[in-house]
Order: structure tokens, then C-alpha cells, then sequence
């Protein structure tokens, strides 16, 4: 139900600013997109915008929460592994998005913590994190699995996932750590061009 | 007495589930602390429920149906690839007819953990919990707990052994456990909220393991009662597949909280 009114809330907004620029409505999403799924998510300046506006660039995804300390730092330091193998032009055209799988702790000040200590870029990396109700739907469209323990923390498998522009899913790996799998960095390089 | 407080006790929480507009098509279920079957390394005392209600039986062709009409954006002919695989409802006549291998007192089936979840939350429900689950039916007709007695274990079994390539009976047949609940065993398999939290592995974390990163923190999950092979099939079915996968045994039923 929440998904559906979300979803019509969404699409009204986009014809409004559709309207609003006079431009061509956007095509529809493919069937495969994990855009199909609805999911507002708030990041680490408190905006909270529905993770569609994600649309339009290849993204590397993954879900972490700040508290973890051991895999979790490893996530952010196999992003930054990925970018370096990347030309400056090629890293402009990549977005890095994390969700929390943590709402009760990840508000936007824990996730701009973890922004300012890794020295995050803005304008490539995106820490957010979705209602507590829908944590569950985006790690499943990101086949990823995970268990709340009885003291808070999670117990869940790690991944980086490449989606093109329009969210398909083109390559996962599940090798964490700053030696990136090389199938994987020739995969983020495709998507993102010379 | 003590018998008086501890009605009483477990009468307060469910006049709360019937005053929270729960209808007859729920049973409430008292909550309490539970062992499960599985090891939970960060919870080995116990896990403690709180009391929820369950549907009585699992939701039918008929009811998805009505939901369909609801919601024609689950249709199969709608519904988007990333919600549900290709076999979604492919026994239905149709996009919106039942027909001859979906009649509409079966257990609805071929159904993803996304349809189910979006089924349920569109009664203002949810899944249950594995754990509320396996809690629920661990009850027979008497007694909230009969998981150490052989012979409810083996007419579990009983239904395993079946061919799962025989037409389904229709929900309701089986008599009703000590809540009220219905089929949770010799019926279908059924998708829980926490499908994918069931990582059924040896310990990953071991240094020098190639598969160290693949899971994440404290707490890995392993059979305690290897003995229960109906929960061990249970969870080794749940733990295989993915939120868009359907099959020819796998329904759902919903719960709520209490209020």
C-alpha cells in the first residue's frame, strides 16, 4: 500500500517537474530496474528524495550501516579501490550510493560522520538510508541478505553491485577489500566509457 | 492462582489484537520465549516474542485474485520482472482467471516474496517473522510447544515424503493447532519478511577462508536441533531463493503486531 502511494506520490512529482521544464517525459523504466522499486532515502544532508532520482548514471551499490566495524569500512574502502582504477573523467561518470540497512541509528548525522572521517567526495558518493519498512525490498532487488543481531548490529552478506543508468544490474562481486576483482573494474569501466 | 494471572496474562494482549480490528480471519498468538531450531549465536538462550496474530490459514487463489483486481500492477502480465520471475502465477488460466490448476479454495502458489509482502502490507499486515513462524508452528493441536515428540515429527515427515507433483488439497483441512492456525505444516511451503535473513552457512569469518567477506559480523546462523528436518527443510528452502522467485509449493500467509 505504502509502495503504491509512494509510487503515485512519485509519479505526480515527476509530471510536475516535467511539466514545469517542458520537457520530454522520462521513458519508462525497464522491467528489470531495481527503480521499479519505490524507496525514499534520506542521506547525509537530511534531504530525503525517492531513490529514482538516482536514474540517469551507472552506480555502484551496496548496503552497510555506520556502527559495523569491521566489513563496513571495508565497503567504502573497495569504492574508492574501484574509483582509482578510474581515469577523473570516468569517476565523474560513476555515482557510489551505500544504504543503510541500520534506520534506527543511520540518521544523517552518523552517515555524514562516516562522509567527513573516509573524506567522501559529494558529488560521487551518496550515504542514505530507507524507512525501517523498506529495508527489507532493497536489500532483496540487490540480492542482499542479511539478519539483525540481538545487540543491534547485522549479520549480512557484502557485495558491490554495478546498475546501468536506468538501474538494470550489469555485475556484482562479492570480493571486499582494496584488491578489486578485475572482471568487475573491466565491467564499471564499460558502463561508465572511455 | 497462578494459573488465573497467567490467563489473564495472555488474555490482556489478544483483547488488544481484537480491539485492534483484527477480524476472524486472524488467530492471536501469545508470545514467550522460544528456542528455535537454529543456533543463533548472539541469542542462545532464547528468542523472546512478542504476541502477534497470524492468519489462520494461508491466503487462497480467491483472495489473491481479489487483490489482483485491487492492484492490477501484480497481474503477471504486469508486474515487473524485478518483482517476480517468469513462472509468477503461471498455473492461473489467465492474467486474471484461476481455471482448472488454480482453483480458488488452494492454497495460493508460484508466488514471489515481493507479491506476498505487497499482498499483505495492502491489508495493513506484513509477513511474519521466521522466527514467529517457526514459533507458531511448533504448537500442535494441544500444546504450544510439540517439537520433542517423534510422532509429531514424523507425520511432518509423513507430508514431505508426498509428491509434490499432486494436485494441492484446498486450505483448511487440517485441524486447527493449540492458536487457532491452520496448514502451517502438510500444506505448503510459505515465504517469511525474513526469508533472506536466513544464511544457512558454516562460519565464513575463519581466517584465510576465500569467502571472508561475504558475511558480515558476529552471530552466524547454524542448526541447533539437527534432528528437526522440518524446519531444517523450511529454512534450507527459504534461505535458496530470492524475492522474485516463485514455486509450484511456496504460499504465504500475513500477521500484525499487536497494538
Amino acid at each position: 500500500m505504502n509502495h503504491v502511494v509512494r509510487g503515485i506520490a512519485a509519479s505526480f512529482l515527476l509530471c510536475v517537474a516535467t511539466l514545469a521544464n517542458a520537457t520530454q517525459p522520462a521513458p519508462a523504466l525497464p522491467g528489470d530496474s531495481v527503480y521499479q522499486l519505490s524507496l525514499p532515502l534520506t542521506d547525509s544532508q537530511g534531504q530525503t528524495r525517492d531513490w529514482r532520482t538516482l536514474r540517469g548514471k551507472p552506480r555502484l551499490m551496496s548496503m552497510f550501516y555506520t556502527s559495523c566495524q569491521y566489513i563496513c569500512p571495508l565497503i567504502v574502502e573497495s569504492g574508492k579501490a574501484i574509483e582509482r582504477q578510474l581515469s577523473p573523467a570516468q569517476q565523474q561518470r560513476l555515482g557510489i550510493v551505500l544504504i543503510s540497512m541500520d534506520p534506527a541509528r543511520d540518521n544523517p548525522a552518523a552517515l555524514k560522520k562516516v562522509m567527513d572521517r573516509r573524506k567522501l567526495d559529494a558529488s560521487r558518493w551518496t550515504l542514505a538510508t530507507p524507512p525501517a519498512d523498506d529495508v527489507r525490498a532493497v536489500a532483496s532487488v540487490l540480492s542482499i541478505r542479511y539478519r539483525q543481531l540481538a545487540d543491534g548490529g547485522f549479520n549480512h552478506s557484502s557485495a558491490l553491485i554495478l546498475i546501468d543508468a536506468d538501474g538494470r544490474i550489469l555485475a556484482r562481486t562479492e570480493k571486499i577489500g582494496s584488491q578489486p576483482d578485475p572482471d568487475f573494474v573491466a565491467a564499471v569501466r564499460k558502463a561508465v566509457g572511455g | 492462582m497462578r494459573h488465573a494471572l497467567v490467563a489473564l496474562l495472555i488474555a490482556l494482549p489478544l483483547a488488544g489484537l481484537a480491539a485492534g480490528a483484527v477480524s476472524g480471519r486472524y488467530a492471536g498468538v501469545p508470545g514467550g520465549m522460544f528456542k528455535s531450531a537454529l543456533r543463533y549465536e548472539d541469542a542462545k538462550a532464547g528468542v523472546r516474542i512478542k504476541t502477534f496474530a497470524l492468519m489462520r490459514k494461508p491466503v487462497t487463489n480467491a483472495e489473491f485474485q481479489a487483490f489482483l483486481k485491487r492492484h492490477p500492477e501484480w497481474r503477471r502480465d504486469r508486474v515487473s520482472s524485478v518483482f517476480a520471475e517468469p513462472r509468477y502465477l503461471q498455473h492461473w488460466a489467465s492474467a486474471d482467471t484461476l481455471g482448472p490448476a488454480a482453483l480458488p479454495d488452494r492454497p495460493v502458489v508460484w508466488v514471489s516474496w515481493f507479491a506476498a509482502d505487497a499482498y499483505c502490507r495492502s491489508l495493513d499486515a506484513r509477513l511474519p517473522t521466521w522466527i514467529e513462524w517457526e514459533y507458531a508452528a511448533a504448537a500442535d493441536e494441544t500444546r504450544r510447544d510439540a517439537r520433542q515428540d517423534p510422532a509429531w515429527r514424523e507425520r511432518i515427515l509423513s507430508w514431505y515424503a508426498r509428491s509434490s507433483k499432486d494436485a494441492l488439497p484446498r486450505v483448511g483441512m487440517q485441524a486447527p493447532n493449540v492458536y487457532g492456525v491452520q496448514d502451517l505444516h502438510g500444506l505448503v511451503w510459505e515465504w517469511t519478511d525474513d526469508a533472506s535473513s536466513l544464511m544457512v552457512a558454516a562460519d565464513n569469518r575463519n581466517q584465510g577462508d576465500p569467502d571472508k567477506g561475504k558475511f558480515c559480523g558476529a552471530g552466524a546462523l547454524s542448526m541447533d536441533d539437527r534432528e528437526n528436518y522440518a524446519v531444517l527443510m523450511r529454512v534450507a528452502m527459504l534461505s535458496s531463493l530470492e524475492g522474485r522467485d516463485a514455486t509450484a509449493n511456496m504460499g504465504f500467509r500475513c500477521a500484525r503486531s499487536a497494538p
